[in-house]
């Protein structure tokens, strides 16, 4: 416990971007055929230090097969607010699930980030024994603590019972048990994120574990059987309020990007595909008059490839659709990116009017059939992915791996890990930096990035920018 | 005046200044106030949310400072009342002291029952329990002062006497509370949140700690 606040917590997403850019960023590394353990690489981001762009340490961990897919802090800026209690935590342990093993680690980032070492191991059996949930997935440290959603529910293949959210202790990394008390209709999971002064939560669905660990099955999705509905729970009564349907032929709801300024009653979703046209989609919901609303606010449309330079999958449809797989927003919540793991494309949308999505820049890198180059010559494997934003929204730091059998679905070719970093320009544009290019080591895939102080995925504000 | 007249002089000071304390710790809620007026773009929401704030710590001072308001007019009793009233606001502040986790049921009330979170706070952290050797005090200073007098209107006294000593205490919260919110809201700016807050956990079981011991050494002789 410290004395004085953090000083990462910031109480408004302005104070947040006017604070000291990051230094260090946290990418998670995975085994794709679980040959070696899965690690955190450590990076330099520091601008003009001598091992800029390079792992400066490495956390491997114990165990084989885990898989690290996403990742998240002991403590935000959420903790400012009195009703927390929380306001002394230190924003010190990465909370990181093992998608498939079930297991967590706390990694903990102090006295020094080159020195991160393991705190504690949560086994897979607690959490079964606990929760009844599986393959936990997105964490974030809120009013109860941390909150941790799963993609499965309890018995072997993750199906008997559904998926839902489990609290942790944000002290003791004690698992407490579920959080839902009235889920509703909800059977399937993947993000949440919430609002917290006006208590909501909004959760999205992906498909239950067999849909997904051992590669997309393409029959279930041409039948429509992943998720294509979002959820709205009251935060505090742990009560779903109102469940939407996109539509059965929008599959997979993934992230949810809520508005940073709580003040602000809005936010996005990320849809990877449309099974009418392959399109990806980018959807609207806000708050009005007590009710949630969502729309179709942005399309992205699929490109027409030639047969030879598409995997056995997509040879079939001979397009590539965009696969719009994961989706950030700044922390003035003025631009949207969108990454789109299949054309090779990372999309900046302006969203000063959240329902009017307007494209303001756009990166090529990778893609299935354009297998565009880094502008440093090297070849980029995969697509644009997991996506972060500095808090003040200048560079936004990408790596390409989807999700280990995916991969090897969409890209046969394999997908070496690499993280690179775009600058982005105050009124919109987009552009890579030459320079910034991380090696990972042979044999790993990189995933989700947390960058240190806090990023654009991770911290939610009790208190509006003025 | 002589040392006997000041005592009542230092007891009200004491719930003054304990009010004063409450109020400026941003973890007894003024930061809400500010968010609330930012939220709705209105100083007006501002001081509107002091209502519930202040309503909630003066309900949780009443509710405990009302049973010793009838117990200590039980006068044969009245000695060992007030240590047990010390000796119980030692042991909270050593339970303080020694589990510092915040309960965690306070993190399930909506931040639209302002009310009722004041309430519990003040309750969980013992905040009421600290007025109670102050208020124990004043009315056995009430008694010197107007003699032995019957039971029933030394309840009525004494019922009074806690309902003045839980007012004045959440005037002067509310003071303080709403002061370091309108500076934050008006001219300092939100850092003004983080920059104000210390963890006063250890000081707050140690003031607790003292309060009781002091009023034990009274007490005792």
């Amino acid at each position: 416990m410290n004395i004085r606040p953090d000083p990462t917590f910031h109480a408004s997403p302005k104070l947040a971007m006017e604070a000291p850019p990051e230094s260090f960023a946290y990418t998670v590394l995975l085994s794709p055929d679980a040959s070696k353990p899965d690690a955190l690489a450590v990076i330099d981001v520091k601008p003009g230090s001598s091992s800029y762009g390079q792992i400066v340490h490495t956390v491997t961990m114990p165990n084989k097969g885990d898989e690290f897919h996403h990742f998240g802090w002991n403590a935000c800026s959420s903790a400012l607010s009195p009703l927390t209690g929380h306001a002394f935590l230190e924003r010190r342990y990465l909370i990181i699930p093992g998608m498939r093993s079930s297991r967590i680690y706390i990694v903990d980032t102090k006295p020094d980030p080159t020195k991160a070492a393991i705190h504690k191991i949560i086994e897979p059996e607690e959490i079964f024994r606990k929760t009844g949930y599986s393959r936990p997935h997105t964490v974030h440290c809120g009013p109860e603590g941390i909150y941790i959603s799963t993609l499965g529910g309890s018995g072997k293949d993750g199906t008997d019972g559904p998926p839902g959210v489990f609290i942790m202790d944000c002290e003791t990394f004690e698992v407490l048990g579920r959080w839902e008390l009235d889920r509703g209709s909800q059977q399937l999971h993947y993000d949440f994120w919430w609002n917290l002064p006006r208590d909501y939560m909004v959760t999205s669905e992906w498909a239950l574990p067999p849909q997904f660990e051992n590669g997309i099955v393409p029959e279930d999705l041409l039948s429509n059987k992943y998720g294509h509905r979002i959820h709205f729970w009251d935060l505090r009564a742990r009560r779903n309020v109102q469940t939407i349907d996109l539509g059965a032929n929008h599959q997979m709801a993934l992230e949810v990007r809520p508005a940073h300024d709580p003040v602000r009653e809005y936010g996005f979703l990320g849809v990877v595909v449309d099974t009418t046209n392959l399109e990806g989609s980018i959807w609207t919901w806000w708050r009005e008059g007590g009710k949630f609303h969502i729309e179709k606010t942005a399309t992205i449309p699929p490109e027409p490839a030639a047969k030879e330079q598409l995997p056995p999958l997509l040879q079939g449809f001979g397009a590539v659709p965009p696969l719009v797989s994961d989706i950030d927003l700044s922390m003035d919540d003025k631009f949207l990116y969108v990454a789109c793991w299949g054309t090779g494309e990372m999309r900046q949308y302006n969203v000063n009017e959240p329902r009017r999505p307007k494209l303001a820049g756009s990166v090529r890198i990778g893609g299935i059939a354009r297998r565009t180059p880094h502008p440093n010559g090297k070849a980029f494997a995969g697509g644009p992915q997991m996506v972060e934003i500095s808090r003040d929204g200048k560079r936004v730091y990408w790596t390409n791996s989807l999700y280990s059998t995916w991969d090897d679905q969409f890209y046969p070719d394999g997908v070496p890990g690499a993280m690179v970093m775009a600058n982005a320009k105050p009124d919109g544009g987009l552009e890579l930096a030459s320079n910034y290019w991380v090696n990972f080591p042979d044999g790993y895939r990189a995933h989700q990035i947390r960058l240190d102080g806090g990023d654009c995925s991770t911290d939610s504000f009790c208190y509006p920018s003025v | 005046m002589s040392a006997a007249d000041w005592t009542p002089v230092w007891l009200w000071l004491a719930v003054i200044a304990s009010g004063l304390y409450h109020g400026v710790n941003p973890g007894m809620g003024w930061p809400l106030a500010v968010s609330a007026g930012l939220m709705e773009r209105s100083p007006r929401a501002l001081v509107a949310a002091l209502g519930p704030l202040t309503a909630g710590h003066l309900l949780a001072m009443l509710l405990v400072l009302l049973p010793f308001a009838l117990l200590v007019a039980i006068v044969e009793w009245q000695r060992t009342i007030q240590i047990g009233a010390s000796v119980l606001v030692v042991a909270f502040g050593l339970f303080r002291l020694a589990n510092r986790r915040h309960p965690r049921v306070l993190a399930r009330i909506s931040p639209a029952q302002l009310g009722l979170w004041s309430f519990a706070v003040a309750l969980a952290h013992g905040a009421a329990l600290m007025l109670v050797p102050i208020y124990l005090g004043l009315c056995r200073q009430a008694e010197l002062d107007g003699g032995h007098a019957a039971a029933g209107t030394l309840i009525n006294a004494n019922l009074g006497m806690a309902v003045l000593v839980a007012t004045v205490h959440a005037i002067a919260m509310v003071a303080a509370g709403g002061v370091c919110a309108w500076l934050a809201y008006r001219y300092l700016g939100l850092q003004f949140i983080s920059q104000s807050w210390f963890n006063l956990d250890t000081t707050w079981a140690v003031s607790l700690i003292l309060v009781g011991a002091v009023a034990l050494v009274f007490n005792l002789s």
